[in-house]
């Protein structure tokens, strides 16, 4: 293994890393008003669709933009079935509106681009190296050579934290997620509040998915998300709800995907299915090693009457 | 418009053979997976993992098909179901010890493990199990003694969709009639009171519901690969796993309405193929009409229960 392979081991963690962090904040900000947001996965594929119409059109920015409003379309879906009109069970209305979102995109993207869907290419988000930051051996490149959304996450996570635990609206966020119930004692506006964090989560999760096409792939195909979505999720847990904790998190799992780059190096030859599934693994293991041991906002999931 | 939906009729109900060999061949595995999703939920057990189940049970029953193959039908068969059935169990166990000893939720475990069973299969059918030319991804042809009897030589409805009626039936009357079906409702309907009630062992009654409802998902699968495609490979489930939720769903988490819901659903996914063929239809439109039900139906039982419920402080 050479320097060169390590190099190109830290670069593909911070690569794959980069959507899963960006939705997984989005999510630590829902959960933590008491909202388990599992259409996540619904939301990042919807974004990935939305950057291939919105990059056709319009190109990088056109892109971001339409993965942006995409990913709040399907947020806005949940939001109105579990929070704001129906108050329904949060667990089936999300895989229901995951199922919904593979159902549009997969119609949308067969009938607008048809067979020629493979082929089609679109324009990617270069790399910016960040001046002098960029010369650091090993991680330099890994770290501050990278498409905008990485950079995104390096503000993101430090400003969340700070609205979550240093602001008036943050600790209101936090009680909600709670004890509802005593938050709106407390003239919280719980509902309100709850409605405006799964539009956060949309944003993120739909540039979360804007990430994996403009980004990286170029492209688009049907259920392209992968289980993203649900690794992000499972990502909050072991990050601990906490925003910083959740970044590491995602940078451990980019680190388990881009494994195989580094045992391929070493010449030693595994079977490559392997390497696809050790992410699924690894977030099962890691859970079970966590998830006992960290307490949820105590009102995660619970439907919240008024 | 007009034309997809004729196309969609005819390919589900234009003719016996259109509604044996398309409809009810498509139903088996859904009325399967529904019962497994409607036992789970039941007992408070939100199983998304039917999917993964379901390829597991399929890989397992191959697994026998291929070694076993100079065995009586039989003996051969029945093998390959139970062998589905206990993949299925196990596979479902995993997610049923993580909930219980590592408070792992269901959802996200059982939806990890979908994600592993299919690359687990990507695996077999491009490694141990491939076929002997090394071309295509998938298993040799099943020998004739590892396949399920059909209704006649015209048909290509098998005895796995009587397999999966009669399961339903006997859950039915098990969830009904019985101490068990009174724990698994007890517990499903509040946990804490049947566990303060002190008569019930609510995690073993947890844990039981689980891997019964992979086991069902497991044998869906054995009996899709015995009863209808007779090898093993990747795409063996375009997504059953998730449909069942619909199933289950939309028969209220009743194991004889399950039996009804999954024709339905057989009908609309045996129609849909036939309208992409015919009209151009894209088949993922069925996705879409799933997940609107399940919603419609979330709306439905929302109005219902605020209807009848004395109106909170």
């Amino acid at each position: 293994v050479s320097v060169a392979d390590v190099t190109a081991f830290a670069e593909a963690t911070v690569r794959t890393a980069t959507p899963l962090a960006l939705a997984a904040v989005g999510e630590v900000v829902v959960e933590r008003a008491g909202v388990l947001n599992i259409s996540l996965e619904g939301i990042i594929l919807a974004g990935a669709f939305g950057a291939l119409v919105g990059a056709t059109h319009g190109g990088l920015t056109g892109g971001f933009l339409v993965a942006v409003l995409s990913g709040v379309a399907i947020a806005l879906a949940f939001a109105l079935f579990t929070v704001i009109w129906l108050r329904a069970d949060q667990i089936i209305a999300g895989t229901a509106i995951t199922l919904l979102s593979t159902g549009l995109t997969g119609t949308l993207y067969r009938t607008l681009y048809g067979s020629a869907g493979a082929a089609l290419t679109i324009p990617t988000a270069g790399r910016i190296a960040i001046p002098g930051l960029v010369k650091l051996p090993v991680v330099g490149d890994a770290l501050f050579n990278q498409p905008a959304t990485t950079y995104l996450v390096y503000l993101i996570v430090p400003a969340v934290w700070w609205w979550m635990f240093r602001t008036h609206a943050g600790l209101g966020l936090r009680a909600i997620g709670e004890s509802p119930a005593a938050a709106d004692a407390a003239g919280v506006r719980s509902t309100h509040v709850r409605f405006v964090a799964v539009l956060f989560g949309g944003i993120l999760g739909g540039l979360a998915g804007g990430t994996l096409v403009l980004s990286q792939a170029g492209t688009f195909a049907e259920g392209m998300s992968a289980g993203r979505g649900f690794i992000a999720i499972a990502i909050v847990v072991l990050g601990r709800w906490h925003p910083v904790g959740v970044m590491l998190a995602a940078l451990l799992f980019g680190a388990a995907s881009a494994l195989q780059f580094l045992l391929q190096a070493t010449g030693i030859a595994l079977p490559y299915q392997l390497f696809l599934a050790l992410p699924y693994v690894l977030t099962l293991a890691a859970l079970a090693g966590v998830a006992g041991r960290v307490r949820a906002p105590a009102a995660l999931a619970r439907v919240h009457d008024h | 418009m007009g034309d997809a939906l004729r196309a969609l009729l005819a390919g589900a109900f234009g003719s016996w053979y259109a509604f044996g060999s398309g409809t009810l061949v498509r139903a088996t595995p859904l009325i399967l997976t529904g019962l497994a999703v409607a036992i789970a939920f039941r007992a408070g057990v939100f199983n998304i993992g039917a999917e993964g189940q379901f390829i597991v049970g399929a890989a397992a029953a191959t697994a026998a098909a291929l070694a076993m193959h100079s065995l009586p039908a039989f003996i051969l068969v029945p093998s390959m179901l139970v062998l589905g059935f206990g993949a299925g169990a196990l596979w479902a166990w995993i997610a049923a010890v993580l909930r219980a000893r590592f408070h792992v939720l269901e959802v996200i475990s059982t939806i990890m493990l979908n994600f592993v069973a299919l690359h687990l299969v990507s695996y077999l059918v491009r490694g141990p199990l491939q076929e002997p030319t090394h071309i295509y991804p998938q298993t040799v042809t099943f020998v004739d003694a590892a396949r399920l009897p059909r209704f006649g030589s015209t048909t290509r409805l098998h005895l796995g969709f009587l397999v999966a009626v009669l399961a339903c039936v006997a859950a039915w009357f098990v969830v009904r009639y019985t101490a068990a079906g009174f724990r698994l409702r007890a517990v499903g309907a509040n946990p804490d009171a049947a566990r303060s009630a002190g008569m019930i062992d609510a995690a073993r009654t947890t844990m039981r519901a689980f891997l019964i409802s992979g086991a069902l998902a497991g044998l869906a699968g054995a009996i899709e690969v015995s009863g209808v495609t007779y090898a093993l490979y990747e795409n063996i489930s375009p997504g059953y796993g998730f449909t069942a939720i619909a199933v289950a769903l939309l028969a209220q988490l009743n194991p004889l309405a399950v039996v009804g819901t999954g024709i339905l659903f057989g009908a609309l996914e045996a129609g849909a193929t036939a309208m992409q063929r015919d009209a151009g239809v894209p088949s993922v439109v069925v996705s879409i009409v799933e997940a609107l039900i399940i919603l419609v139906l979330l709306a439905l039982d929302r109005f219902r229960s605020t209807a009848t419920r004395e109106s909170p402080a």
